[in-house]
């Protein structure tokens, strides 16, 4: 199979399609140590929570990182806007290494990247107003907008909809929706090129997600600002980004335009996860889909399987998918810009498999139709 | 919300109805200078933050309100002894000694002659400084080294904690009659010293897990993300949201000092004669209590009505400030 690569990762993101690159990830990692022993605490093993992600944002681009709880999405977040310290790889922003700059480095960058928390109500100091929230990144930065810090604030309370009026409230007074609305206010004070979007929506009602995430459209439409989308939620990332990148056990397994992804997927974990998401068939003339049920948990990323990462819920593993990484390439029948980390790759249809992937035994018991193929 | 206006409706109105509703002016002068109060030009009236609402609670309690009212009238005669009494507690007379209540005397005599009512209310003022300032002491020294060693954590923060476990380990009293024992000063300042010492650890302890608890909220990583320095990170967005509890226990801890300060007293290591203390004035009644109780029971009363409105006072705060409770 391995004639199926035919690019090296490296030149992937030098994609037609992707504009001039904004943020250049490779091969990020953070592992958190883990201390025991007695009575001297030792270094014993470490949770590798991102082990190698590579990734590009494109300016004014919206890239959609998803996944299963636990994978990585939130920790590479928080990498990239440096709350956390990476523990290797690199991070280039608009041709600047930020990797390990120091707060005093970082300041120029602080305000052209900015981040959108997953909770809106922890991510809202219940002590300030609605107003000092929204002004403090202006106040950090030392940013003196025309017309002064508080017009401006009205301005973007207008812009996420919610009441100028409401300058002096107190974040307890709003809903989460319209906490998140603040949350967004905030992430834009200081006009960035770039926001890293934390589940900003899977804290919220249904009805309102559509409001945040068309309200987050409207900004990346209008403002040009590119964007991380980080969502477990795929109906979300399908309708929200161009490009989206697949991760599994701290690593990007798949990534690609949105139809790449979502139409022609190669990775069988992208597979599984596309077959999740329910699908309404109105006119009942749609074909079947493939329906790919996975058994266990993702492994944990304390001692991750070697190898490919997946093997231990793949049905096409095999032995070389043990021994051997495959690396994140472009495999021939994929596009250009979609890549794969697989050895034994999907076909890119997600129609016409003869039968179900059931890996849970019992589950195929229950059903009684012996499908599968283990 | 509604309830908000409604209520300074009440005490504005109340104001209006005449001079008799004092306290409803004083209240609704007070409720203008809580934090948030006059910030809120909002159309939907003043916004609520968790300190106007701790307010809001405190007024209708009535735990809250006695204890105030004792405590209040403390710090008056604190100020001001001579305000209530006229003579000085040091002019005793021996002729008199144990005497009982009697015309211009109403709490007798002691064995000294002394007169029990006016050295009561001399002694408050003692009790209230000490309480006060080794509160003080203990809550900024306390909350500052334990609150930085929450949010920096690494080395410092293991070896404040058990620095702090080796502190708990000292005995109060005995820890307090070695230590005292060899100060030569006879002045409030060695007590108030030993307080810290000894105060520091509880305090500082409550501060550095509610600082910890604080770190972890998103707005602190949104601070962090917007490119704010430390000092920023900490008095905006740390010690505004984790100070509560460390006013709850500061404001129980006041009343154990003070009736610390009584048994440092009482047990000859405190304050010594001719300083005026309640400890001093219960441990000289004490050796012939049988004969003039009085002068045994009224600073004692008065030592015990003061340590509690301390704690009723603490508690009634913890009661307010507590969301879970609410």
């Amino acid at each position: 199979m391995s004639d199926n690569l035919t690019l090296p990762a490296q030149q992937g993101p030098a994609d037609t399609t992707t504009p001039e690159t904004l943020l250049e990830v490779e091969g990020l990692t953070k592992h958190f140590p883990i201390y025991g022993g007695f009575p001297i605490k030792r270094k014993v093993g470490a949770v590798q929570a991102v082990d190698g992600v590579d990734l590009t944002v494109g300016v004014g681009e919206s890239v959609g990182l998803v996944g299963e709880s636990g994978c990585g999405k939130s920790t590479t977040g928080r990498l990239i806007t440096r709350l956390m310290e990476p523990t290797a790889g690199r991070i280039t922003y608009a041709g600047q290494d930020i990797t390990h700059a120091s707060r005093k480095q970082l300041a120029p960058v602080r305000s052209e990247i900015q981040m959108i928390f997953q909770d809106p109500y922890s991510s809202l100091n219940p002590r300030q107003t609605v107003g000092s929230i929204i002004k403090a990144p202006m106040e950090v930065n030392g940013i003196e907008p025309a017309g002064g810090r508080e017009k401006k604030v009205r301005e973007l309370l207008e812009l996420v909809g919610l009441n100028p009026e409401h300058y002096n409230r107190f974040p307890h007074e709003f809903s989460g929706g319209q906490r998140q609305r603040i949350g967004v206010a905030r992430a834009l004070a200081l006009e960035p090129k770039l926001i890293v979007a934390d589940e900003p929506v899977s804290a919220l009602d249904v009805s309102i997600q559509a409001q945040v995430v068309n309200l987050l459209q409207e900004v990346q439409k209008e403002l040009g600002i590119a964007f991380l989308f980080i969502a477990h939620d795929l109906a979300v990332v399908r309708h929200f980004s161009q490009r989206v990148a697949v991760m599994y056990l701290g690593k990007v397994v798949e990534v690609g335009d949105r139809d790449s992804i979502y139409n022609h997927p190669r990775h069988p974990y992208t597979h599984a996860l596309l077959s999740a998401v329910p699908e309404i068939d109105l006119d009942g003339e749609g074909e079947a889909r493939e329906r790919i049920r996975l058994t266990g948990d993702v492994p944990s990323p304390i001692s991750p399987p070697s190898g490919c990462r997946f093997r231990t819920r793949c049905w096409k593993a095999q032995d070389k998918c043990a021994s051997e990484e495959p690396p994140l390439v472009k495999l021939s029948g994929s596009r250009e810009g979609h890549l794969t980390a697989c050895h034994f790759p999907e076909e890119p249809t997600l129609q016409g498999r003869a039968q179900d992937v059931v890996m849970d035994p019992a589950l195929k018991a229950l059903e009684g139709d012996g499908a599968g193929k283990d | 919300m509604p309830e908000q206006p409604n209520d300074q409706e009440g005490a504005i109105a109340g104001t209006g109805a005449g001079g008799a509703m004092d306290l409803g002016a004083s209240e609704a002068e007070t409720l203008e200078k809580t934090p948030y109060g006059p910030e809120g030009t909002g159309p939907a009236g003043k916004p609520r933050s968790l300190w106007s609402d701790a307010w809001r609670d405190l007024r209708r309690n009535p735990v809250f309100i006695i204890s105030g009212l004792i405590i209040l009238f403390l710090v008056f005669i604190s100020l001001w002894p001579s305000a209530i009494t006229w003579e000085s507690p040091l002019q005793c007379d021996l002729a008199k000694a144990q005497e009982g209540s009697q015309p211009g005397h109403p709490f007798g005599f002691d064995g000294q002659g002394c007169d029990v009512y006016t050295r009561t209310v001399y002694g408050a003022r003692t009790s209230v400084a000490v309480g006060v300032l080794a509160t003080l002491g203990v809550g900024l020294f306390g909350s500052a080294l334990g609150g930085l060693a929450g949010f920096f954590g690494g080395g410092w923060d293991s070896l404040l904690s058990r620095l702090t476990d080796i502190f708990f380990a000292i005995p109060v009293v005995l820890g307090g009659l070695v230590l005292l024992s060899v100060v030569t000063s006879n002045t409030i300042w060695p007590v108030i010293g030993f307080m810290v010492l000894l105060g520091w650890p509880q305090i500082s302890r409550i501060a550095r897990g509610s600082v910890i608890t604080a770190k972890q909220n998103d707005y602190v990583h949104a601070a962090s993300a917007l490119g704010a320095g430390h000092s920023r990170i900490l008095l905006r967005h740390i010690a505004p949201n984790a100070v509560a509890p460390v006013i709850v226990v500061a404001t129980i801890a006041l009343g154990t000092y003070i009736a610390l300060e009584a048994t440092l007293s009482y047990l000859g290591v405190g304050l010594k004669p001719p300083r005026v203390s309640w400890g001093i004035d219960i441990s000289a009644a004490s050796p012939y209590v049988r004969n003039a109780p009085h002068a045994l029971l009224w600073p004692s009363g008065a030592l015990a009505v003061t340590v509690l409105a301390f704690i009723m006072l603490g508690d009634a705060v913890r009661d307010a400030l507590d969301p879970k409770l609410r």
